[in-house]
Protein backbone atom coordinates (compact mmCIF):
# COMPACT_ATOMS: atom_id res chain seq x y z
CA UNK A 1 0.00 0.00 0.00
CA UNK A 2 1.07 3.52 -0.69
CA UNK A 3 0.20 6.38 1.68
CA UNK A 4 -0.53 9.73 0.13
CA UNK A 5 -2.07 12.94 1.29
CA UNK A 6 -4.64 15.42 0.04
CA UNK A 7 -5.98 15.09 -3.48
CA UNK A 8 -3.74 12.17 -4.35
CA UNK A 9 -5.28 10.24 -1.47
CA UNK A 10 -8.71 11.10 -2.85
CA UNK A 11 -7.66 9.76 -6.28
CA UNK A 12 -6.44 6.57 -4.61
CA UNK A 13 -9.86 6.18 -3.00
CA UNK A 14 -11.54 6.60 -6.41
CA UNK A 15 -9.21 3.99 -7.89
CA UNK A 16 -10.68 1.42 -5.51
CA UNK A 17 -13.61 1.26 -7.92
CA UNK A 18 -11.30 -0.44 -10.44
CA UNK A 19 -11.28 -4.19 -9.86
CA UNK A 20 -8.79 -6.76 -11.07
CA UNK A 21 -10.59 -8.00 -14.22
CA UNK A 22 -9.42 -11.57 -13.59
CA UNK A 23 -10.22 -11.60 -9.87
CA UNK A 24 -13.09 -9.10 -9.62
CA UNK A 25 -13.39 -9.26 -5.82
CA UNK A 26 -10.18 -7.31 -5.22
CA UNK A 27 -9.46 -3.76 -6.33
CA UNK A 28 -6.19 -2.56 -7.83
CA UNK A 29 -5.23 -0.49 -4.78
CA UNK A 30 -5.46 -3.35 -2.27
CA UNK A 31 -3.72 -5.59 -4.83
CA UNK A 32 -0.75 -3.25 -4.47
CA UNK A 33 -0.22 -2.41 -8.13
CA UNK A 34 -1.03 1.31 -7.86
CA UNK A 35 2.26 2.84 -6.79
CA UNK A 36 1.31 6.49 -6.62
CA UNK A 37 -0.73 9.35 -8.03
CA UNK A 38 0.16 12.96 -8.79
CA UNK A 39 -2.55 15.55 -9.23
CA UNK A 40 -2.24 19.01 -10.74
CA UNK A 41 -5.49 20.85 -11.37
CA UNK A 42 -7.68 18.43 -13.30
CA UNK A 43 -4.68 16.49 -14.58
CA UNK A 44 -3.61 13.29 -12.91
CA UNK A 45 -0.84 10.78 -13.44
CA UNK A 46 -1.20 7.32 -11.94
CA UNK A 47 1.81 5.03 -11.52
CA UNK A 48 1.05 1.37 -11.96
CA UNK A 49 3.34 -1.65 -11.78
CA UNK A 50 2.48 -4.90 -13.57
CA UNK A 51 1.90 -8.12 -11.68
CA UNK A 52 3.47 -10.32 -14.37
CA UNK A 53 5.43 -9.16 -17.45
CA UNK A 54 2.88 -10.65 -19.83
CA UNK A 55 -0.27 -10.06 -17.81
CA UNK A 56 -2.99 -9.42 -20.41
CA UNK A 57 -5.16 -7.68 -17.82
CA UNK A 58 -2.81 -4.69 -17.57
CA UNK A 59 -4.17 -2.95 -20.64
CA UNK A 60 -7.76 -3.37 -19.46
CA UNK A 61 -6.77 -2.03 -16.05
CA UNK A 62 -5.19 1.07 -17.65
CA UNK A 63 -8.34 1.74 -19.64
CA UNK A 64 -10.49 1.34 -16.55
CA UNK A 65 -8.29 3.71 -14.54
CA UNK A 66 -8.74 6.37 -17.19
CA UNK A 67 -12.51 5.77 -17.33
CA UNK A 68 -12.90 5.80 -13.52
CA UNK A 69 -11.00 9.06 -13.05
CA UNK A 70 -12.71 10.78 -15.98
CA UNK A 71 -16.04 9.87 -14.42
CA UNK A 72 -14.87 11.70 -11.29
CA UNK A 73 -14.24 14.84 -13.32
CA UNK A 74 -10.53 14.54 -13.99
CA UNK A 75 -9.55 15.95 -17.40
CA UNK A 76 -6.25 14.50 -18.48
CA UNK A 77 -5.47 11.06 -17.06
CA UNK A 78 -2.16 9.39 -17.83
CA UNK A 79 -1.06 5.98 -16.62
CA UNK A 80 2.66 5.42 -16.24
CA UNK A 81 4.09 1.91 -15.92
CA UNK A 82 6.87 1.62 -13.36
CA UNK A 83 9.06 -1.45 -12.85
CA UNK A 84 11.17 -0.61 -9.85
CA UNK A 85 10.69 -2.05 -7.29
CA UNK A 86 8.97 -5.10 -8.82
CA UNK A 87 5.51 -6.04 -7.55
CA UNK A 88 5.27 -8.66 -4.87
CA UNK A 89 2.20 -10.35 -3.40
CA UNK A 90 3.49 -9.08 -0.04
CA UNK A 91 2.00 -5.71 -1.04
CA UNK A 92 -1.50 -7.16 -1.03
CA UNK A 93 -3.51 -6.05 1.98
CA UNK A 94 -4.78 -8.59 4.52
CA UNK A 95 -8.28 -7.50 3.54
CA UNK A 96 -7.56 -8.44 -0.11
CA UNK A 97 -6.22 -11.83 1.00
CA UNK A 98 -9.36 -12.43 3.05
CA UNK A 99 -11.53 -11.56 0.04
CA UNK A 100 -9.55 -13.97 -2.15
CA UNK A 101 -10.10 -16.81 0.31
CA UNK A 102 -13.81 -16.03 0.48
CA UNK A 103 -13.93 -16.09 -3.32
CA UNK A 104 -12.43 -19.61 -3.29
CA UNK A 105 -8.82 -18.74 -4.15
CA UNK A 106 -6.17 -19.67 -1.57
CA UNK A 107 -4.32 -16.41 -0.86
CA UNK A 108 -0.54 -16.04 -1.15
CA UNK A 109 1.69 -16.56 1.88
CA UNK A 110 4.86 -14.52 2.40
CA UNK A 111 6.96 -14.32 -0.79
CA UNK A 112 10.01 -16.15 0.46
CA UNK A 113 12.21 -17.39 -2.35
CA UNK A 114 12.57 -21.15 -2.41
CA UNK A 115 15.58 -22.76 -4.02
CA UNK A 116 14.49 -23.12 -7.67
CA UNK A 117 16.16 -26.49 -8.17
CA UNK A 118 15.35 -27.99 -4.81
CA UNK A 119 12.55 -30.11 -6.18
CA UNK A 120 9.59 -31.95 -4.75
CA UNK A 121 6.51 -30.73 -2.89
CA UNK A 122 6.37 -27.15 -1.66
CA UNK A 123 7.51 -26.66 1.90
CA UNK A 124 4.47 -24.73 3.02
CA UNK A 125 1.19 -26.65 3.34
CA UNK A 126 -1.60 -24.76 1.67
CA UNK A 127 -5.00 -24.64 3.35
CA UNK A 128 -8.03 -25.51 1.21
CA UNK A 129 -10.17 -22.36 0.81
CA UNK A 130 -13.34 -24.49 1.02
CA UNK A 131 -12.83 -26.78 4.03
CA UNK A 132 -9.64 -25.44 5.60
CA UNK A 133 -7.81 -28.77 5.51
CA UNK A 134 -4.05 -28.66 4.96
CA UNK A 135 -4.09 -32.07 3.30
CA UNK A 136 -3.71 -30.56 -0.17
CA UNK A 137 -1.39 -31.09 -3.09
CA UNK A 138 -0.08 -29.11 -6.06
CA UNK A 139 -1.54 -30.20 -9.38
CA UNK A 140 0.29 -27.61 -11.46
CA UNK A 141 2.34 -24.52 -10.75
CA UNK A 142 0.58 -22.82 -13.63
CA UNK A 143 -3.14 -22.12 -13.80
CA UNK A 144 -5.91 -20.27 -15.58
CA UNK A 145 -4.08 -16.94 -15.26
CA UNK A 146 -0.41 -16.02 -14.84
CA UNK A 147 -0.88 -15.32 -11.13
CA UNK A 148 -2.46 -18.63 -10.08
CA UNK A 149 -1.51 -22.28 -9.59
CA UNK A 150 -3.74 -25.38 -9.44
CA UNK A 151 -4.23 -27.48 -6.29
CA UNK A 152 -6.37 -30.32 -5.02
CA UNK A 153 -7.80 -30.91 -1.57
CA UNK A 154 -7.58 -34.54 -0.44
CA UNK A 155 -10.04 -33.91 2.39
CA UNK A 156 -13.03 -32.41 0.55
CA UNK A 157 -11.93 -33.57 -2.93
CA UNK A 158 -12.21 -30.12 -4.47
CA UNK A 159 -9.76 -28.70 -6.95
CA UNK A 160 -8.90 -25.09 -6.09
CA UNK A 161 -6.71 -22.23 -7.23
CA UNK A 162 -3.97 -20.48 -5.32
CA UNK A 163 -2.74 -16.94 -5.87
CA UNK A 164 1.01 -17.60 -6.13
CA UNK A 165 3.37 -15.83 -3.77
CA UNK A 166 5.85 -13.93 -5.89
CA UNK B 1 24.06 6.29 -30.82
CA UNK B 2 27.16 6.27 -28.67
CA UNK B 3 29.20 3.05 -28.61
CA UNK B 4 27.78 2.32 -25.20
CA UNK B 5 24.19 2.77 -26.37
CA UNK B 6 24.89 0.58 -29.40
CA UNK B 7 26.16 -2.15 -27.07
CA UNK B 8 23.12 -1.71 -24.82
CA UNK B 9 20.78 -1.86 -27.82
CA UNK B 10 22.39 -5.11 -28.93
CA UNK B 11 22.26 -6.55 -25.43
CA UNK B 12 18.55 -5.68 -25.08
CA UNK B 13 17.76 -7.17 -28.48
CA UNK B 14 19.49 -10.37 -27.37
CA UNK B 15 17.42 -10.52 -24.17
CA UNK B 16 14.20 -9.72 -26.01
CA UNK B 17 14.77 -11.98 -29.02
CA UNK B 18 15.65 -15.04 -26.92
CA UNK B 19 12.32 -14.67 -25.11
CA UNK B 20 10.25 -13.77 -28.14
CA UNK B 21 11.50 -16.76 -30.14
CA UNK B 22 11.34 -19.27 -27.29
CA UNK B 23 7.92 -17.96 -26.25
CA UNK B 24 6.68 -18.48 -29.80
CA UNK B 25 8.09 -22.03 -30.03
CA UNK B 26 6.61 -22.89 -26.64
CA UNK B 27 3.21 -21.48 -27.56
CA UNK B 28 3.00 -24.18 -30.23
CA UNK B 29 2.13 -26.62 -27.43
CA UNK B 30 -1.06 -24.68 -26.71
CA UNK B 31 -3.87 -27.11 -27.51
CA UNK B 32 -1.36 -29.94 -28.06
CA UNK B 33 0.12 -30.49 -24.59
CA UNK B 34 0.64 -34.09 -23.42
CA UNK B 35 -1.75 -33.46 -20.50
CA UNK B 36 -3.99 -30.48 -19.73
CA UNK B 37 -1.79 -29.18 -16.90
CA UNK B 38 1.27 -29.09 -19.16
CA UNK B 39 -0.66 -27.48 -21.98
CA UNK B 40 -1.59 -24.71 -19.53
CA UNK B 41 1.95 -24.54 -18.12
CA UNK B 42 3.52 -24.07 -21.56
CA UNK B 43 1.00 -21.39 -22.50
CA UNK B 44 1.68 -19.57 -19.20
CA UNK B 45 5.45 -19.74 -19.58
CA UNK B 46 5.16 -18.59 -23.20
CA UNK B 47 3.03 -15.66 -22.03
CA UNK B 48 5.62 -14.67 -19.42
CA UNK B 49 8.42 -14.92 -22.00
CA UNK B 50 6.59 -12.87 -24.61
CA UNK B 51 5.71 -10.31 -21.93
CA UNK B 52 9.37 -10.06 -20.95
CA UNK B 53 10.32 -9.78 -24.64
CA UNK B 54 7.90 -6.86 -25.02
CA UNK B 55 9.61 -5.04 -22.14
CA UNK B 56 13.19 -5.68 -23.29
CA UNK B 57 12.41 -4.85 -26.92
CA UNK B 58 10.47 -1.74 -25.91
CA UNK B 59 13.49 -0.56 -23.99
CA UNK B 60 15.75 -1.43 -26.95
CA UNK B 61 13.58 0.78 -29.16
CA UNK B 62 13.91 3.66 -26.68
CA UNK B 63 17.70 3.29 -26.57
CA UNK B 64 17.88 3.20 -30.37
CA UNK B 65 15.79 6.36 -30.55
CA UNK B 66 14.43 5.83 -34.05
CA UNK B 67 10.82 5.48 -33.04
CA UNK B 68 10.68 1.70 -33.27
CA UNK B 69 8.52 0.12 -30.56
CA UNK B 70 8.50 -3.51 -29.39
CA UNK B 71 6.06 -4.52 -32.14
CA UNK B 72 8.15 -2.89 -34.87
CA UNK B 73 11.23 -4.75 -33.63
CA UNK B 74 9.39 -8.06 -33.27
CA UNK B 75 7.45 -8.08 -36.51
CA UNK B 76 9.44 -5.98 -38.96
CA UNK B 77 12.99 -7.25 -38.60
CA UNK B 78 14.27 -10.12 -40.71
CA UNK B 79 16.06 -13.22 -39.44
CA UNK B 80 19.56 -11.82 -40.05
CA UNK B 81 18.83 -8.99 -37.61
CA UNK B 82 17.71 -11.22 -34.77
CA UNK B 83 20.09 -11.63 -31.85
CA UNK B 84 18.70 -14.75 -30.18
CA UNK B 85 20.78 -17.79 -29.34
CA UNK B 86 20.29 -20.71 -31.73
CA UNK B 87 19.24 -22.93 -28.79
CA UNK B 88 15.86 -21.19 -28.55
CA UNK B 89 14.93 -21.38 -32.23
CA UNK B 90 15.16 -25.18 -32.56
CA UNK B 91 11.75 -26.79 -33.18
CA UNK B 92 9.83 -27.87 -30.07
CA UNK B 93 10.61 -31.59 -30.64
CA UNK B 94 9.06 -34.11 -28.25
CA UNK B 95 8.20 -33.17 -24.67
CA UNK B 96 11.59 -34.37 -23.43
CA UNK B 97 13.35 -31.97 -25.80
CA UNK B 98 10.96 -29.15 -24.90
CA UNK B 99 11.66 -29.53 -21.17
CA UNK B 100 15.41 -30.17 -21.44
CA UNK B 101 15.82 -27.07 -23.61
CA UNK B 102 13.55 -25.14 -21.23
CA UNK B 103 15.72 -26.20 -18.31
CA UNK B 104 18.96 -25.22 -20.06
CA UNK B 105 17.51 -21.83 -21.01
CA UNK B 106 15.84 -21.05 -17.65
CA UNK B 107 19.01 -21.94 -15.75
CA UNK B 108 20.97 -19.67 -18.11
CA UNK B 109 18.35 -16.93 -17.59
CA UNK B 110 18.58 -17.48 -13.81
CA UNK B 111 22.23 -16.42 -13.92
CA UNK B 112 21.83 -13.57 -16.39
CA UNK B 113 18.74 -12.02 -14.77
CA UNK B 114 20.39 -12.36 -11.36
CA UNK B 115 23.24 -10.19 -12.66
CA UNK B 116 20.92 -7.71 -14.39
CA UNK B 117 18.82 -7.23 -11.24
CA UNK B 118 21.83 -5.40 -9.84
CA UNK B 119 22.28 -3.26 -12.96
CA UNK B 120 23.16 0.40 -12.48
CA UNK B 121 20.49 1.09 -15.12
CA UNK B 122 17.33 1.42 -13.01
CA UNK B 123 14.78 0.51 -15.68
CA UNK B 124 16.75 -2.53 -16.79
CA UNK B 125 17.20 -3.64 -13.18
CA UNK B 126 13.45 -3.37 -12.58
CA UNK B 127 12.48 -5.36 -15.68
CA UNK B 128 15.09 -8.00 -14.87
CA UNK B 129 13.91 -8.31 -11.26
CA UNK B 130 10.36 -8.96 -12.43
CA UNK B 131 11.52 -11.46 -15.07
CA UNK B 132 13.72 -13.18 -12.48
CA UNK B 133 10.70 -13.86 -10.24
CA UNK B 134 8.81 -15.41 -13.15
CA UNK B 135 11.84 -17.36 -14.26
CA UNK B 136 12.15 -19.11 -10.89
CA UNK B 137 8.81 -20.79 -11.58
CA UNK B 138 9.90 -21.74 -15.10
CA UNK B 139 13.18 -23.14 -13.89
CA UNK B 140 11.65 -25.21 -11.15
CA UNK B 141 8.99 -26.58 -13.47
CA UNK B 142 11.54 -27.57 -16.14
CA UNK B 143 14.01 -29.03 -13.61
CA UNK B 144 11.24 -31.20 -12.16
CA UNK B 145 10.44 -32.57 -15.61
CA UNK B 146 14.09 -33.24 -16.42
CA UNK B 147 14.39 -35.31 -13.24
CA UNK B 148 11.01 -36.99 -13.71
CA UNK B 149 11.82 -38.05 -17.26
CA UNK B 150 15.53 -38.76 -16.78
CA UNK B 151 14.95 -40.84 -13.67
CA UNK B 152 11.73 -42.35 -15.01
CA UNK B 153 11.10 -45.26 -17.35
CA UNK B 154 13.55 -46.68 -19.85
CA UNK B 155 11.66 -44.89 -22.61
CA UNK B 156 11.54 -41.49 -20.86
CA UNK B 157 15.20 -41.80 -19.86
CA UNK B 158 16.38 -42.53 -23.39
CA UNK B 159 14.32 -39.64 -24.76
CA UNK B 160 15.61 -37.23 -22.11
CA UNK B 161 19.19 -38.31 -22.77
CA UNK B 162 18.76 -37.88 -26.54
CA UNK B 163 17.24 -34.44 -25.90
CA UNK B 164 20.16 -33.44 -23.69
CA UNK B 165 22.73 -34.68 -26.22
CA UNK B 166 21.06 -32.61 -28.95
CA UNK B 167 20.29 -29.46 -26.96
CA UNK B 168 23.74 -29.42 -25.36
CA UNK B 169 25.36 -28.89 -28.76
CA UNK B 170 23.65 -25.49 -28.90
CA UNK B 171 24.73 -24.18 -25.51
CA UNK B 172 28.25 -23.20 -26.58
CA UNK B 173 27.34 -19.61 -27.41
CA UNK B 174 25.16 -18.89 -24.36
CA UNK B 175 27.85 -17.18 -22.33
CA UNK B 176 29.72 -15.52 -25.15
CA UNK B 177 30.01 -11.79 -24.60
CA UNK B 178 28.13 -9.61 -27.08
CA UNK B 179 29.79 -6.79 -29.00
CA UNK B 180 30.88 -4.01 -26.67
CA UNK B 181 30.14 -6.03 -23.54
CA UNK B 182 33.12 -4.41 -21.81
CA UNK B 183 31.43 -1.00 -22.19
CA UNK B 184 28.40 -2.31 -20.33
CA UNK B 185 30.28 -4.16 -17.59
CA UNK B 186 32.53 -1.13 -17.00
CA UNK B 187 29.47 0.95 -16.04
CA UNK B 188 27.78 -1.86 -14.13
CA UNK B 189 24.90 -1.97 -16.64
CA UNK B 190 25.22 -5.68 -17.45
CA UNK B 191 27.14 -8.56 -15.89
CA UNK B 192 30.05 -10.21 -17.67
CA UNK B 193 28.59 -13.33 -19.29
CA UNK B 194 31.68 -15.57 -19.21
CA UNK B 195 31.95 -14.99 -15.45
CA UNK B 196 28.44 -16.44 -14.96
CA UNK B 197 29.13 -19.71 -16.74
CA UNK B 198 30.63 -21.75 -13.86
CA UNK B 199 27.55 -21.25 -11.67
CA UNK B 200 25.30 -22.30 -14.56
CA UNK B 201 27.38 -25.43 -15.20
CA UNK B 202 27.17 -26.37 -11.54
CA UNK B 203 23.37 -26.04 -11.60
CA UNK B 204 23.07 -28.06 -14.81
CA UNK B 205 25.38 -30.74 -13.42
CA UNK B 206 23.38 -30.99 -10.20
CA UNK B 207 20.03 -31.46 -11.92
CA UNK B 208 21.24 -33.79 -14.67
CA UNK B 209 22.98 -35.96 -12.08
CA UNK B 210 19.79 -36.23 -10.07
CA UNK B 211 18.04 -37.10 -13.33
CA UNK B 212 20.60 -39.89 -13.95
CA UNK B 213 21.47 -38.23 -17.26
CA UNK B 214 25.00 -38.04 -18.61
CA UNK B 215 26.23 -34.60 -19.61
CA UNK B 216 28.10 -34.83 -22.91
CA UNK B 217 31.81 -34.73 -22.20
CA UNK B 218 32.74 -32.79 -25.28
CA UNK B 219 32.44 -29.04 -24.80
CA UNK B 220 29.59 -27.59 -26.82
CA UNK B 221 30.87 -26.07 -30.06
CA UNK B 222 31.02 -22.31 -30.11
CA UNK B 223 30.47 -22.09 -33.86
CA UNK B 224 31.55 -18.97 -35.66
CA UNK B 225 31.51 -16.97 -32.45
CA UNK B 226 28.56 -14.73 -31.83
CA UNK B 227 24.92 -15.71 -31.93
CA UNK B 228 23.84 -14.31 -35.25
CA UNK B 229 26.49 -16.20 -37.20
CA UNK B 230 25.15 -19.46 -35.82
CA UNK B 231 21.54 -19.10 -36.85
CA UNK B 232 19.84 -22.23 -38.07
CA UNK B 233 17.36 -22.62 -40.90
CA UNK B 234 14.57 -22.81 -38.32
CA UNK B 235 14.51 -19.12 -37.43
CA UNK B 236 13.37 -17.93 -40.87
CA UNK B 237 10.49 -20.41 -40.91
CA UNK B 238 9.45 -19.46 -37.40
CA UNK B 239 9.51 -15.74 -38.16
CA UNK B 240 7.56 -16.24 -41.37
CA UNK B 241 4.75 -17.73 -39.33
CA UNK B 242 5.02 -15.22 -36.49
CA UNK B 243 5.25 -12.10 -38.66
CA UNK B 244 2.83 -12.86 -41.49
CA UNK B 245 -0.27 -11.22 -40.00
CA UNK B 246 1.51 -8.05 -38.87
CA UNK B 247 3.22 -7.70 -42.25
CA UNK B 248 0.08 -8.40 -44.26
CA UNK B 249 -1.90 -5.81 -42.33
CA UNK B 250 0.59 -3.21 -41.08
CA UNK B 251 -0.87 -0.97 -38.40
CA UNK B 252 -3.88 -3.19 -37.86
CA UNK B 253 -5.41 -3.14 -34.38
CA UNK B 254 -7.92 -5.43 -32.74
Amino acid sequence: MVTLSGRAAEVMEWLREVKDPEVPVVDIVELGIVRGAEVEGDRVRVDVTPTYSGCPAMRVIEEEIVAALRARGMGEVTVRTVFQPPWTTDWMTDEAKRKLAEYGIAPPGPATEEDPIQLGPTVRALACPFCGSEDTEVRSRFGSTACKSLHYCNACHQPFEHFKAI
Amino acid sequence: MTDRDAALFDCLLGLGDDRLVLGHVLSQWCGHGPVLEEDIACANIALDLIGQATLFLGMAGDVEGKGRDADALAYFRDAVDFRNHPLVELPRGDYAFTMVRQFLFSSFAFQVLGGLERSSHQELAGIAAKAAKENRYHLRHAAEWVVRMGDGTEESHSRAQAALDEAWRWTGTLFMPGPGEDLLTAEGIAPSLPALEPAWRAMVAEVTERATLALPEEPAPTGAGYRRADQTEHLGLLLAEMQIVARSHPGAEW
